[in-house]
């Protein structure tokens, strides 16, 4: 248990996301994709912050990258319902068309 | 201590559990209880590594907040009960291969720095071996008025003697009005995309 | 994060005294305390069911339970649990078996999670965060997940519509709620619980709610919003049976059922007593005297030892915390049976335009009020003017005439000495707290700049 075993944890969590987002086609399981990868990443600052002197600096920057996480999250289900609206799917390889 | 190594276990297996549920499911609600069960797991890990403030963000914020969001964006997208969009089985296949060998090639590399020399660090111009340091290595997880101090460019994790580190520097606070302004942008976007519009069809 | 304080004490007492090995000891220790939280998590609702069921009953004109277990029918929560384990646990065939199954123990986990937080005495706290209040306030956030998967996964309109009802309201109780929980927190100046009651030891004057006007409406504020939070009458609009059937539980049964109550009952303690501990002394009795003999008997162990005598004024703390805390819930339960409900509309109106207003107001004032009491209270004097500290007749005083430049300060008795431990050099700094001292001409002030530059780095 130390760096590295947080470190394993994060890279699970980041393919995982990259996965996610290359094999659904629903829109939501998309985000949920991008929220994995995000908490990957995180997961990466805060052990690094922990066990090396990034110091206080990975806390800060994960902590940015939660709340810009949030706001990221609420656009984009906005933008997915805006998509449901005019396709009445939520199905991502449905939205092939370049009109509004 | 063997209770943090049996703590970290349950909660490493359980986000990375948690993960692949995200990934392997095929119900868009199960796959947000599997998102749940892995950043609660992960928001476990930031209490083991002793960062209190940014483990009760993650639970409040993202759990408690985005998570939410997209229960509810889920429930107002289904055009059935308990929506299923399979994905085909060659996909799968070849999103696992990529998948695996992108993992393999993180850990290669992580395996391949000596994270022990890497702890070796300038600190006010002299090498410390920096064993057991880092942020928090006694235990405490008080981090709020060290992070609240570091917004403000106060920075008591840091060698404040070092000559070059003198001089005012406003910290995070730049970056955190940034944030405060875009999250008042995404807010008006948001309401603005997301207004109740007349449907371009009638809903089936 | 300081994993089980409480525990420390009594491990040292098995190691050493009863004999028991160190890995041994930890587990004796963990399962006596952790059995003593899951008492309280357990013992809540099976007190409440039948108080509630009591209370409502002499409410309305009616005895309440009387037969099970002698008179005052004591024994109906067993009752009812016996009942509700023998129930068919049944799972609609429309619903998403996993998810519906699920529901129950997040709603249930998230109402006891809080408790690791909650400090119920001095050392009786399971992780002595500095942060409790804020994790107190996120894991109480969590309760929400399992009303709106549980609703969601019934696969009924009527769960549907109640969860959605729910989620919504206990996303937006949760801003108020938050705002109302800060106001304390400014007066005490921490966020750490356990700091916050040893703030308000003494007599009960002390206490937070008698801090100003505005704590003392916060807390009123604050009670309304944690019994909205909790989805108490008059909230109760996720179950309300006239309309929705049973709301998002409308699905459940037995085991799974009750397991909803348990949460919904360990959320009410739960919001009561952080009232309790952030308004109204904790686990201090209120009682001077009392309280200081309490203090003394826990100073006992302040080596880590372990002692009996301390273990009893903890255990008499704890007991005052949860008598207060279901004082309030009697409260909660007294104002369910007493008003009508609130049509959903009605209720997210009164947190959108009265309560979110109102906290954010309390908020304010709660800040504004020491500057303004200390500006009526202190007795003010001139000190400088253009730059230069005023004497006529051998008395400092101030000339009404030239009030371009001047510094007014209250009299050097009346400021509370600022608790800086800086170094020396920065006595200085002192200077311009304390203006009284001396006269500061620019030069000096731009060196005392310099240095409360150089101090901040």
């Amino acid at each position: 248990m130390g760096l590295e075993s947080y470190l394993l944890v994060g890279a699970v969590l980041f393919v995982s996301g990259v996965v996610c987002m290359a094999t659904k086609r629903n829109g939501i399981g998309l985000l949920m994709g991008v929220e994995l990868v995000l908490n990957g990443a995180n997961v990466n600052f805060v052990a690094f912050s922990r066990y090396t002197t990034l110091g206080l600096d990975g806390q800060i920057v994960s902590l940015f990258v939660i709340v810009l996480a949030a706001a990221e999250a609420a656009v984009a289900l906005s933008i997915a319902l805006n998509f449901y609206n005019n396709h009445l799917t939520i199905d991502v390889d449905r939205g092939d068309e370049l009109k509004g | 201590m063997t209770y943090e190594k049996i703590l970290f276990f349950i909660f490493a297996m359980s986000a990375c559990g948690g993960a692949l549920g995200v990934v392997l499911a095929q119900r868009v609600a199960r796959m947000a209880f599997w998102l749940i069960v892995s950043l609660g797991s992960v928001a476990g890990l930031y209490f083991m590594l002793h960062a209190d403030f940014v483990a009760a963000t993650q639970i409040i914020i993202y759990v408690g907040g985005t998570l939410v969001l997209l229960i509810f964006g889920i429930m107002l997208t289904a055009t059935g009960p308990h929506v299923k969009i399979q994905t085909s089985p060659g996909e799968l296949v070849m999103g696992a291969a990529v998948g695996v060998t992108l993992l393999f090639l993180i850990q290669g590399t992580v395996r391949s720095v000596d994270w022990n020399k890497a702890a070796i660090v300038t600190s006010g111009g002299e090498f410390q071996q920096n064993e057991g340091q880092g942020y928090n290595p006694t235990g405490q997880g008080n981090t709020i008025r060290p992070l609240g101090m570091a917004l403000l460019g106060l920075r008591p994790d840091k060698d404040l003697g070092a000559p070059e580190e003198a001089g005012l520097s406003s910290g995070y606070l730049f970056p955190f009005e940034i944030v405060s302004i875009h999250l008042l942008v995404v807010l008006v976007g948001a309401s603005y995309l997301a207004r109740a519009k007349q449907r371009t069809r009638p809903t089936v | 994060m300081n994993f089980f304080p409480i525990a420390t004490n009594i491990v040292d007492y098995l190691q050493d005294s009863v004999g028991l090995t160190n890995g041994l000891a930890m587990v004796l220790a963990a399962l006596i305390h952790g059995s003593l939280l899951v008492g309280i998590f357990m013992g809540t609702p099976v007190v409440w069911i039948w108080g509630e069921r009591k209370i409502a009953g002499r409410i309305q004109d009616r005895l309440g339970p009387t037969r099970v277990g002698g008179r005052f029918g004591w024994l109906q929560s067993v009752a009812d649990g016996i009942k509700l384990i023998q129930k068919e646990d049944l799972v609609p065939p429309a619903a998403d078996s996993m998810l519906y199954r699920m529901a129950p123990y997040m709603v249930c986990v998230a109402a006891f999670g809080t408790m690791m937080v909650l400090p119920f005495g001095e050392t009786w706290v399971a992780v002595a965060s500095d942060i409790g209040l804020y994790v107190l306030v996120a894991i109480l956030s969590l309760e929400v997940i399992g009303i709106i998967l549980a609703g969601y996964s019934s696969g009924s309109k009527w769960s549907l519509f109640g969860g959605m009802r729910e989620a919504a309201q206990m996303v937006s109780y949760e801003i108020p709620l938050s705002l109302c929980a800060i106001i304390p927190i400014t007066v005490a100046g921490s966020l750490n619980l356990v700091e916050i009651t040893q703030l308000q030891s003494g007599w009960a004057n002390n206490w937070l709610i008698f801090h100003d006007p505005f704590v003392l409406i916060t807390f009123f504020v604050y009670f309304t919003v944690a019994t909205a939070s909790c989805k108490r009458a008059p909230f109760d609009l996720a179950e309300a049976e006239s309309e929705l059937v049973g709301g998002f539980h409308t699905e459940y049964s037995g085991m799974r059922w009750s397991f909803f109550f348990m949460g919904e009952y360990a959320a009410m303690f739960v919001v009561c007593a952080v009232a309790a501990i952030l308004f109204l002394g904790g686990w201090n009795s209120g009682i001077a005297p009392l309280d200081a003999a309490l203090l003394e008997m826990r100073a006992l162990s302040a080596d880590g030892s372990f002692q009996p005598m301390s273990y009893l004024s903890n255990a008499i703390g704890m007991g005052i915390l949860i008598s207060k805390g279901w004082a309030l819930v009697f409260v909660q339960v007294w104002v369910r049976w007493t008003l009508p409900r609130l049509r959903i509309d009605q209720v997210m109106i009164t947190c959108l335009k009265y309560l979110i207003p109102m906290s954010c107001f309390l908020f304010l004032g709660t800040i504004c009020f020491p500057l303004v009491k200390f500006y009526f209270s202190a007795q003010w004097e001139p000190v400088m003017e253009n730059g230069k500290q005023v004497e006529i007749n051998g008395e400092k005083q101030w000339d009404l005439i030239d009030s371009n430049t001047s510094i007014w300060a209250p009299k050097a008795d009346k400021w509370a000495k600022p608790n800086i431990s800086a170094p020396a050099e920065d006595v200085e700094t002192s200077q311009l707290i304390l203006p009284n001292s001396t006269p500061i001409d620019d030069g000096e002030l731009a060196d005392v700049d310099r240095q409360v530059a150089g101090g901040t780095r």
